[in-house]
């Protein structure tokens, strides 16, 4: 079973997470960039965070066998910090990098007039450089903030099919299901959405642009879950292909669109020495490992 | 972002050297299009820099301080064709701070890429010594390192060796690796 988590958070992570993760058959991952938990407060921070996103995380996941890429955008709750609006200027140089493969996350926190521009902006940033955007529900006043962002995607230059629409649940799916736009569904131990859940929504709403996600990150979360909605989903009914149509073709279909996906030959066994990393070998020949090629 | 052609990129840098930064990011792409090699695209972008040694070094940090990984590596890889003898605007040692920027980071590829011909000219012997100590460390096979068997020293042997004792100690392998760089090491002595 191969899986692509395309939501969760690896800077959080720790290396046990990575080997487990390649264990249960994960073989990419998109990290979006996103708040940290303690407030950032220039400029700087964000660069150098952006920058591990691009440099050190990926290389931390290739000694994994895992293909790691990137949101870039700045994300709501900051949005509302006056010091941290130039994140906007630097933009353009991340969004232009190999392996950004969508303006994100995007979206409402408070549902701020600040909120509203740095939106709009960033949706028109993804149009520009032909990423898609990924856009995150806020926690509070869900269902409003679901409809007040299909508003504005509405009214930007991406068309629905670009833009996915993340941490849905039953009361939020319905109109995005509509709007056209992917929907996508962050799977946790006790909030968000369960593995049972997730099979009804499914059963109910089948699964053309469907997006299962772990969302992991440095709070109460795990980088399983996405495996164990496919066993759920298995034990469901659900054949073989309609795993992999979820958990790894159809984010390979909406973050493909940004043309910047490096995956790996998932079917090719990795030969190790006992105690080698699975990507070890890699790590030494550039970038071409993720590209396929192998010495 | 208009879809550009490795050649013309080449000739944008070439006349107006601000482009680079423009055309460096997406430079990969473009060439795996063509059917290219991504690092021999950047290093012909960073060739096409025109003007004296000051300007295309100033064009090497800029574009290695805003790179991802990947450009970066490709910057470090481009280091000894912009230094080639003969090259009226040859960059000499003031890309060292790069160098030193990349031995410092745990990327092995990064790494790998710092310890070509370029820090085998330039780079002073105890920084060129820790980097090698380094690859030993961190597994990057030991062929990596341009100009081992001419640096490799008394000072490197006594090194390795207090690393080897220190492996042993733990009860740990040796790399075999390891014993290359001190054969290399009495070698050099010999001559």
């Amino acid at each position: 079973m191969r899986i692509f988590d395309p939501h969760i958070h690896m800077t959080s992570r720790t290396t046990d997470d990575y080997q487990r993760m390649h264990a249960a058959g994960v073989r990419a991952v998109v990290e979006p960039s996103f708040w940290l938990g303690q407030p950032r407060t220039n400029v700087g921070s964000f660069c150098d965070y952006f920058d591990a996103l691009l440099g050190w995380e990926p290389f931390r996941a290739s000694q994994y066998g895992i293909a790691h890429h990137a949101t870039i955008g700045l994300n709501p709750k900051e949005a509302n910090d006056a010091r941290c609006r130039e994140v906007l200027d630097v933009l353009p140089r991340y969004l232009a990098k190999d392996r950004v493969v969508a303006v994100g996350e995007l979206g409402y926190d408070s549902m701020t007039p600040e909120e509203d521009d740095v939106f709009a902006v960033q949706l028109g940033l993804a149009a520009e450089h032909g990423l898609p955007a990924l856009v995150h529900t806020p926690h509070r006043d869900k269902l409003a903030g679901t409809r007040r962002t299909l508003d504005v995607v509405r009214e930007s230059a991406l068309e629905p099919g670009a833009v996915l629409v993340d941490h849905l649940n039953e009361m939020t799916v319905g109109v995005v299901a509509e709007s056209g736009c992917w929907m996508g569904f962050s799977v946790y131990p006790d909030t968000k959405m369960d593995e049972h859940r997730m099979v009804e929504i499914l059963r109910r709403y089948g699964l053309d642009r469907m997006i299962v996600n772990s969302a992991a990150d440095w709070g109460n979360s795990d980088p399983l879950k996405t495996r164990r909605v496919a066993e759920t989903m298995l034990a469901a009914g659900y054949t073989a292909d309609d795993v992999d149509r979820v958990l790894w073709r159809n984010p390979v279909e909406f973050y493909g669109r940004s043309g910047r996906l490096e995956l790996p030959e998932t079917d090719a066994p990795v030969e190790t020495e006992p105690g080698e990393l699975v990507g070890a070998r890699a790590t030494f020949l550039g970038n071409s490992v993720l590209r396929g090629a192998r010495e | 972002m208009s879809p550009v052609t490795t050649q013309d990129a080449i000739a944008q840098v070439a006349s107006d050297p601000t482009s680079l930064e423009r055309h460096f990011p997406a430079a990969a792409r473009t060439a795996a299009r063509e059917g290219l090699d991504g690092d021999a695209a950047r290093e012909a972008l960073l060739m096409a820099v025109p003007g004296p040694a000051a300007s295309v070094i100033d064009a090497v940090r800029r574009v290695y301080d805003h790179g991802d990984a990947a450009e970066r590596r490709a910057v470090l890889l481009a280091l000894p064709a912009l230094d080639a003898p003969g090259r009226a605007n040859a960059i000499g040692d003031a890309a060292l701070p790069i160098v030193r920027d990349a031995l410092r980071t745990n990327d092995t590829r990064l790494v790998a890429a710092a310890l070509g011909p370029y820090a085998a000219a330039h780079l002073d012997a105890d920084a060129w010594r820790q980097a090698v100590l380094k690859v030993l460390f961190t597994g990057i096979p030991v062929e990596r390192v341009a100009g081992l068997a001419d640096r490799a020293d008394d000072e490197l042997a006594r090194m390795v060796r207090d690393y080897a004792a220190e492996r042993e100690a733990a009860g740990r392998v040796v790399p075999p690796d390891a014993r290359t760089v001190l054969d290399l090491s009495l070698a050099h002595r010999a001559d």
